[in-house]
């Protein structure tokens, strides 16, 4: 479905996507992960052909997004990180105009209105106008506004920034519909429970380049350990990197953050013993499963980016 | 770099055609402002009122005052004189209002280009179909004002009827500059200068006094303004003073349709698809 190979996008001298492959299979769920000014949105703009590649090989569909743009968008479905529906049409009107720029029939933008309306919830709002509908609503409607021409794929770009958990819930359960249909979907997102929940695959990109590849449990075999125990010490703060090279040794990796030290083993209850054993006493600690979270971190590093 | 700049340039201005059916859909859009409530309607309205009350108040009120007028050999009432002006005026205010404002906060603050570009529809086809918009926009206006001249006895039958397509014209080539203008706009500060010039033109293009009662200076000045020769194209048509002049007139209005839109689509080209 998508195919690229060395993909650059520059602007200026600013280096947004630094040489990435990447290839979707039909159905597949493929997210793009990554801190803010990772290069998704880049990557996501060049996939969805508003935006030339600089430099590169991309396929999409099996067709040149610069010479096949028209004929490529017909075929896609995006969804922007920002809502950028039409605050002078009804909510009802927002998808029947939209099914007019695919070509489609008046009659038919109708049919396919109602039953997107339906299948997002918002059948009861469709003569509402769109300013007054909630954060998650008019996601909803953006969402349901890109698949008014049956796109093969969808593109999401952070699909649930900024919505309360009911609403996230509910878009993640429509996004698993669409994909059990066979749409191929393809998000980006900083949400590592949403890119577990919903990616096959993905990639965690960093600095326009991808740092690594695979499904979230193989991410995760990769770049972490099965458990992390969290201790925090009652005089922590200053003290955590002491405490850290006490355990040196313990499990595969210590990391001491300002508030806790992270202790990175296979066995969890077993590391605690260890750490025990030398004499640690920590005012508390937690033994969980390693998540995407760990991993994000491990490779994109805990420094803020902007 | 260069080579960045033109596979950015070739992403869609490459693409052979223009799809009359995606251009229609732009169209559509606006129709479906129309029809999902009363805000757009009373946009529409407003714009054209503003040239009747300045006919009612300069044309008929001061023309009481002023009396008769001879321009182009014949002696004619103030009003009349004044009405034809009045509709070029509201043929440009018509196409300009809809391609200025609303353009660039469609453009700049609503997105909602960004998301019709993320259809088949191509910038160029947004740029023909708001233009054909703005164009049925001011057309709406010079139609009913046309029908008040004849009302008024300000104009002949036959010369409203060779006025309009006229007026036509005059909206294309505003509104295809109005849609360069907004492109160029950095922000609402902007719409001052415009609204600016807006004024100046429509106080001196030969619109209450001939420009022949300039200095020279000034009238040569005026001459290289549009509205001037928008007011001359469909004054003359309107009173039946034909004439090679209209030809040149007409040919003014022609180069600026024809940059308005070249340019405007290059531009929404380059800001919509960087």
């Amino acid at each position: 479905m998508i195919f690229a190979r060395g993909l650059v996008k520059r602007f200026g001298d600013f280096t947004a996507v630094n040489g990435i492959d990447v290839e979707v299979a039909p159905g597949e769920a493929f997210g793009f992960l990554g801190p803010n000014g990772a290069g998704k949105s880049s990557t996501m703009r060049m996939i969805s052909c508003v935006s030339a590649p600089t430099s590169g090989e991309l396929r999409i569909l099996g067709m040149d997004p610069v010479r096949d743009g028209t004929r490529i968008r017909a075929r896609l479905g995006v969804c922007p990180q920002l809502d950028n529906l039409d605050p002078d049409l009804t909510v009802r009107e927002n998808l029947t105009t939209y099914a007019r720029y695919f070509g489609l029939s008046r009659v038919e933008g109708r049919r396919r209105a109602d039953e997107l309306l339906d299948f997002v919830q918002l059948s009861d709002r469709a003569g509402s106008m769109v300013e007054p509908l909630s954060g998650g609503m008019k996601r909803r409607l953006t969402i349901a506004r890109s698949m008014i021409n049956e796109p093969d794929i969808v593109l999401l770009d952070e699909p649930t920034t900024g919505l309360d958990p009911q609403a996230r819930h509910l878009l993640w359960e429509r996004l698993f519909r669409l994909k059990q249909r066979g749409t191929t979907l393809v998000l980006t997102t900083h949400y590592m429970d949403e890119a577990e929940q919903l990616c096959d695959r993905l990639v965690v990109m960093d600095g326009g380049k991808i740092v690594a590849e695979g499904s979230p449990r193989s991410l995760i075999e990769t770049y972490s350990t099965a458990e992390v125990v969290e201790l925090r010490f009652p005089d922590g703060l200053d003290l955590n990197a002491d405490y850290a090279a006490k355990m040196s040794g313990i499990g595969e990796r210590v990391d001491p953050l300002p508030d806790r030290v992270l202790l990175y083993a296979d066995d969890g209850d077993a590391a605690l013993t260890e750490v025990h054993q030398r004499g640690l006493t920590p005012s508390s600690v937690l033994i969980r499963r390693s998540t995407l979270e760990d991993v994000f971190l491990h490779l994109t590093g805990r420094t803020l980016v902007d | 770099m260069l080579t960045t700049l033109a596979a950015a340039r070739s992403m869609r201005a490459s693409r052979p055609g223009l799809s009359t059916t995606r251009v229609g859909a732009v169209i559509s859009r606006n129709v479906g402002a129309l029809r999902s409530g009363p805000a757009y309607w009373i946009v529409l309205v407003s714009g054209f009122f503003e040239p009747l009350l300045y006919l009612l108040s300069i044309g008929v009120g001061v023309g009481a005052l002023v009396g008769d007028l001879t321009v182009y050999g014949r002696t004619m009432p103030y009003a009349a004189f004044v009405a034809p002006a009045m509709l070029a005026v509201s043929a440009m205010t018509g196409a300009l209002a809809e391609t200025t404002f609303n353009v660039f906060f469609k453009l700049k603050y609503v997105k909602t280009y960004e998301a019709v570009l993320a259809t088949p529809v191509r910038p160029v086809e947004i740029a023909f179909g708001e233009l054909t918009w703005a164009t049925v926009r001011g057309s709406f206006y010079t139609a009913i004002f046309l029908g008040v001249m004849v009302a008024l006895g300000l104009a002949p039958v036959g010369g409203a009827l060779a006025a309009f397509p006229a007026t036509i014209l005059v909206s294309l080539a505003f509104g295809a500059v109005g849609l360069t203008i907004s492109t160029l706009m950095r922000g609402w500060q902007d719409f001052d200068l415009l609204t600016t010039g807006q004024f100046a033109m429509f106080l001196f293009s030969g619109t209450f006094s001939p420009v022949q009662d300039y200095p020279a200076w000034a009238e040569i000045l005026i001459q290289i303004t549009p509205l001037y020769h928008a007011v001359e194209l469909v004054r003359r048509l309107s009173l039946g003073v034909y004439g090679p002049g209209l030809l040149g007139h007409a040919a003014y209005l022609l180069v600026m349709l024809a940059a308005g839109l070249w340019f405007a689509a290059r531009r929404m080209e380059r800001l919509l698809c960087p």
